[in-house]
């Protein structure tokens, strides 16, 4: 297989990636053609195929942190407060005594292998879900794998901000995975 | 002793919160302590570590 079509097979893949974590189609498109050129540099790493995905989307991974950092400006612009709707939120999940409004469901075992297409599936479309600012954030921690420092570092914002951001993320990612994977959807 | 009694909605934050950051002692002390005390909050607790199990599997999927 020549070397251009095993890049083209691994395409798509890392733009998928690439527009979850930078929600910015023409970034994302810069990420993944500075990894191909750089891919394309080295050629004598195309021996394993296996081994190509994964040292494809750990380029990728570096030439996105690249981008953040470039962009770190217009990736920390907080999204607007008023819609973000983590009043709602809170009100569907406790009351104003501050209990749950209904017991959290089972979702089973914590360490139960979560490991299938489909899931990854409803996770990622949960992910892509989240308003850009918290998305952002919220993979730079998870796929990313940054520190909480770096990241403030890298996109000039305070703890505190990194932290209310992230707390979002989680109760949302929460939420949609509630209703869309463990199928226990809340009644409105 | 007030100072260690925590809502639902409290703990619940403080659960999310450990997912990035240490927890001061005493919250850590009274999330235990509620825990030990409320049916709904370890079903939350197990949500959570569901969650970052989930995660860390995503991860490494996207790299094969």
């Amino acid at each position: 297989m020549s070397v251009e079509s095993q890049l083209a097979e691994h395409h798509a893949y890392l733009m998928r990636f690439a527009r979850l974590q930078l929600r910015n189609d023409a970034w994302a498109e810069d990420a993944v053609s500075e990894t191909l050129l750089a891919a394309l540099s080295k050629p004598q790493s195309f021996g394993n195929r296996s081994q190509l995905k994964t040292w494809l989307v750990g380029i990728l991974k570096h030439k996105i942190i690249d981008i953040l950092r470039q962009r770190s400006r217009e990736v920390a612009l907080a999204d607007d407060d008023s819609g973000d709707g983590q009043a709602e939120l809170d009100a569907l999940m406790f009351e104003k005594d501050g209990h749950f409004t209904s017991q959290p469901s089972d979702w089973g075992n914590p360490e139960q292998d979560l490991n299938s297409r489909q899931f990854f599936e409803v996770l990622e479309a949960c992910a892509d879900k989240l308003p850009p600012t918290m998305g952002r954030v919220f993979l730079m921690r998870e796929w990313l794998e940054l520190p909480v420092e770096e990241i403030c570092k890298e996109l000039q914002l305070t703890a505190t901000n990194l932290y209310v951001q992230l707390h979002r993320a989680r109760l949302r990612l929460r939420e949609c995975l509630e209703i869309n994977w463990f199928g226990n959807a809340r009644t409105p | 002793m007030r100072i260690l009694r925590r809502t639902c909605r409290e703990a619940a934050a403080l659960l999310v919160a450990q997912e990035d950051r240490a927890l001061p002692w005493a919250d850590r002390v009274a999330l235990r302590l509620h825990l030990l005390a409320c049916k709904a909050c370890p079903r939350f607790e197990r949500q959570m570590l569901t969650m970052r199990n989930a995660t860390r599997q995503w991860r490494n999927y996207t790299g094969d």
